[in-house]
């Protein structure tokens, strides 16, 4: 356990690496840093002071390692366009994102999942048809159209919940703000979660509806209903614990992909987050931004890779131990 | 008083168009203590008889007419709730494959306690205990240990106790065993037999045993019911039924087990089974494409000689070579096969005897050793045309029919992609009439050559895989387990059909399998393995009658007891 641990490590740190070259290059062949960085009345001698002050006239392998270095301690630089320290807008803009990705993977797997058992275990009941035809309307619509579609309903005709931003929030620590505690940021919370997680929440339920009609059929189900267990230990402790490998890697990926991508619902609700910078910052050709955000996004994918890994090793008891 | 009691069941399964009778005017009974054998062919419902009992009949399967009984008390019309109590509780069922009978999730201990406290009213300190004591009474050492384990730490054979412990959880009245040692090795199936028969003496258990295997009816029933297309043919004590079978299935379906004991030229093979495998269209082989122009090299002497043949697969790797860890499937192997004769290997699973036949057809390379083809040394090929021409001259026939044919391909291109890759013959309707000849001579007809694998039976299949091995015109055919996954009947056909191919185009052949009844049918000189190792080279009759070493010994003492079949079929033989 702990060796593979270590592997994964080492694999996920060469991972790193090699995103880390792309942010690094992204700098070098988009355009002249100085460029970006002064106004066009600079003298060509203080651009090149600057050139140098900067460190951008050594060997790029050195360039590089500085790059790598300044990253591991969260510094990306300066923003462009806003002239403040990327880490520090990053910082500003998370909560915002973090908040409206928990929300809406809790919504997909707290609905997802129930959905996902019932239509497994009852495949031909009305409701079960009914679960996958709505799932089919969520799976195939694009997320700015149900955006669009739950804005015109709930705000505009209906005027029960608000249709941008994060509503009241309340600053916690020196950094964080929530909108947990107010009522106008839990209202507001409402429409972007359930249209960031419904494509997630479709996309749960049909995955354990399919493997819970594939465990249900195999020989040890069969066995457990042949020594008379009642179905609630049927059906929860064995089938379902079953189907969670495939289940956990899959929602593990969408997690990761819920906090990344958050890009196209945070525009359509004007969300503060970090979508919606990342989408200015590419507007205003904002490099450090967006070497950062690919950063960032890599790092998630990684660690949430690293984590779900680690959970195969709780849950199944044959990668624990060697086969006899 | 019976502890079993069926009526005259009747078990149907609706389909779109019409209604499938699995099962039809079936009456049992069993007493308490004693065994009932329901023996039979896939398909004739035997399965569907016990499943019935259980009240676990896959949807949308029902039970039709009939009743059961159990200590008199009808039980097929129970409702859900009650027919779910009395699983497990009265009736315990062991299933055919101890490797998926399991759930890999949860603890030997915890799917123990699981099922004694849903049905006694036990604390879990109690039923824990319960559980080790029942561990210990199916014969697992170390039991208070090996409770904490996961079922893929226990070998098949082990495992196949653990469902036997978990069937026998709450003392229940009758056991429904669905196949309980199709799955095992001999050696394993021995002893779960055994055990078997023990816990139905000791507790006075009634155990209704399903299987296909007439070997097992005559080991451990004490009567035995025949059942052929879902009809009940036959049903007595087993002395009676195997020794004067009165009914012609019963008669058929003994005289196609293959004997031990005995050496008989062709299997007898009854109508009344399956009237396939008659070639519609003779060919003469001598002067067919099948037979002619066979251009390989003259070899006097051993067609294969194998020489010290070594295969180790890495079961752990490193950067460290001394820290790699290393699985020796074959250790040191040498023998010879001479040409136009039979060369059996027989061992258990894991023994190595695939291996080999993949070391030979090129499928691994061997770490050591030497395989000498004719005068080609196998593992010293360079290029890729001296292995192809080598590849051509050996086939081989796989033992799954079900996954070694391409289900997305008609059965004529199967046949057909041999010959047009080796460019055996110049024109496509050459190569169409190959074809229609090679199916009509392995009994398919050429019809057969339009349809999809999956319109085939599972005999019907590996004719399919004979006729694509031929394709080739090999002289050396290696059969890994050709017949394994048959029924006997169909078996006999298949092996027929093998001895006279190998008559006619000269074959020389390795036949691999773990059935020593087959193996003495089908061989002419044996090689017995055991974890890689090679025991004993010797003639068929003299190793079956004056084995030399101790395993071999073991094997075939462990093989189930014929006695019981011999008169019968030597009549019909």
């Amino acid at each position: 356990m702990i060796g593979f641990a270590t592997r994964r490590l080492i694999q996920a740190m060469i991972v790193m690496l090699v995103v880390a070259l792309l942010a690094f290059t992204m700098f070098r062949f988009v355009g002249d840093p100085i460029n970006q960085m002064v106004g066009i009345e600079t003298s060509i001698e203080e651009r090149e002071a600057l050139r140098e002050r900067l460190g951008l006239n050594d060997p790029i392998p050195v360039q590089f390692l500085r790059f790598v270095t300044k990253a591991a301690q969260f510094d990306f630089g300066t923003s462009y366009q806003f002239r403040q320290p990327v880490s520090e807008l990053f910082a500003k803009r998370i909560p915002a994102t973090l908040e409206l990705s928990f929300m809406s993977a809790l919504f997909a797997l707290v609905v997802g999942i129930p959905m996902g058992i019932y239509a497994g275990l009852n495949r031909d009941s009305a409701i079960s048809k009914m679960f996958l035809s709505v799932s089919l309307i969520g799976i195939s619509l694009p997320t700015f159209f149900i955006g669009i579609l739950l804005i015109f309903l709930f705000s505009v005709t209906l005027q029960w919940l608000p249709s941008f931003g994060r509503g009241e929030t309340v600053q916690i620590g020196s950094w964080w703000t929530t909108g947990f505690l107010t009522v106008s940021g839990l209202k507001a919370l409402v429409l972007p979660s359930i249209t960031l997680g419904l494509y997630q929440m479709t996309l749960i339920m049909r995955l354990i509806r399919a493997e819970m009609l594939e465990v249900i059929r195999t020989d040890y189900i069969k066995f457990a209903r042949a020594r008379g267990l009642p179905d609630r230990l049927v059906h929860f402790r064995h089938a379902l614990k079953n189907t969670m490998v495939p289940v956990i890697t899959i929602t593990g990926l969408q997690l990761g992909s819920i906090i990344a991508f958050a890009t196209i619902t945070e525009t359509v609700f004007q969300w503060p987050g970090m979508g919606l910078m990342f989408l200015q910052a590419v507007q205003n050709v904002d490099i450090p931004i967006m070497s950062a955000y690919l950063l960032l996004t890599a790092f998630l994918f990684v660690a949430i890779n690293f984590i779900v890994d680690i959970m195969y090793f709780l849950i199944d008891p044959r990668l624990r131990v060697g086969r006899p | 008083m019976n502890v079993l009691d069926i009526k005259d069941l009747r078990v149907e399964f609706p389909g779109r168009k019409s209604v499938f009778v699995a099962a039809e005017g079936v009456n049992l009974q069993i007493e308490a203590g004693k065994i009932l054998g329901v023996v039979g062919e896939s398909g004739a419902g035997k399965s569907t008889v016990g499943n019935a009992v259980i009240g676990l009949l896959q949807e949308p399967g029902h039970i039709a007419n009939g009743e059961v009984y159990l200590h008199g008390a009808r039980i097929d019309k129970l409702p859900y709730k009650q027919m779910r109590k009395l699983r497990g509780r009265k009736i315990g069922m062991i299933f055919q494959d101890p490797l998926t009978s399991l759930d890999p999730l949860q603890t030997v201990e915890s799917q123990l306690v699981e099922t004694i406290r849903t049905h006694l009213p036990l604390s879990s300190k109690e039923a824990q205990n319960r559980a080790i004591e029942l561990i210990n009474a199916v014969g697992i050492p170390n039991a208070a240990e090996r409770i904490k384990q996961y079922p893929h730490q226990f070998s098949g054979g082990m495992r196949q106790r653990v469902v036997i412990a978990l069937a026998l959880c709450a003392e229940p009245e009758l056991v429904i065993a669905d196949e309980p040692t199709t799955a095992l090795d001999v050696s394993i199936q021995a002893q779960i037999l055994e055990l078997m028969k023990k816990l139905c003496a000791e507790r006075n258990v009634a155990m209704l045993v399903i299987t296909h295997d007439m070997g097992v009816i005559a080991d451990i029933t004490d009567h035995v019911a025949v059942m052929y297309r879902g009809k009940l043919v036959e049903y007595g004590e087993t002395n009676q039924v195997l020794g004067e079978p009165r009914h012609a299935y019963t008669q058929s379906l003994i005289s196609a087990v293959p004997r031990p004991d005995i050496r008989v030229e062709r299997f007898p093979v009854v109508d009344y089974i399956e009237a396939a495998g008659t070639p519609q269209k003779q060919i003469d082989i001598s002067t067919h494409w099948l037979g002619k122009s066979r251009d390989y090299e003259a070899v006097s002497g051993p067609l294969v000689q194998i020489r010290e043949l070594d295969m180790h697969f890495e079961v752990k790797g490193s950067v460290i070579p001394s820290r790699r860890k290393y699985f020796q499937a074959v250790k040191s192997v040498s023998f010879d096969i001479e040409q136009g004769e039979t060369f059996g290997v027989v061992g258990e699973s894991g023994s190595g005897k695939s291996t080999i036949a993949r070391l030979i057809t090129g499928l691994y390379e061997p770490t050591g050793g030497s395989i000498l083809f004719g005068k080609t040394e196998l593992t010293s090929l360079k290029n890729r045309r001296e292995v192809l021409a080598m590849r051509r001259q050996m086939q081989m026939i796989f033992q799954d029919p079900y996954s070694s044919l391409n289900a997305r391909m008609r059965v004529r291109d199967i046949i057909a992609e041999p010959i047009k890759f080796h460019k055996l013959a110049s024109r496509n309707s050459e190569v169409r009439q190959i074809v229609d000849d090679l199916l009509d001579h392995v009994g398919l007809g050429a019809a057969a050559g339009q349809k999809f694998p999956h319109e085939f039976s599972g005999g019907q299949r590996q004719r399919i895989s004979i006729a694509r091995a031929l394709a080739t015109r090999p002289r050396f055919l290696i059969c890994d387990e050709p017949t394994s996954a048959l029924d006997v009947s169909i078996q006999a056909q298949i092996l027929n059909l093998l001895k006279d191919l190998q008559q006619e185009l000269g074959l020389t052949m390795l036949f691999i399998s773990h059935d020593l009844a087959v193996i003495r049918q089908m061989c002419n000189r044996i090689g017995v393995m055991k974890n890689g190792e090679l025991c004993e080279v010797a003639d068929c009759d003299t190793l079956f009658e004056a084995p030399q070493h101790e395993y071999t010994k073991q094997l075939l003492s462990l093989m189930p007891s014929m006695e019981l079949l011999s008169r019968a079929n030597l009549e019909t033989a």
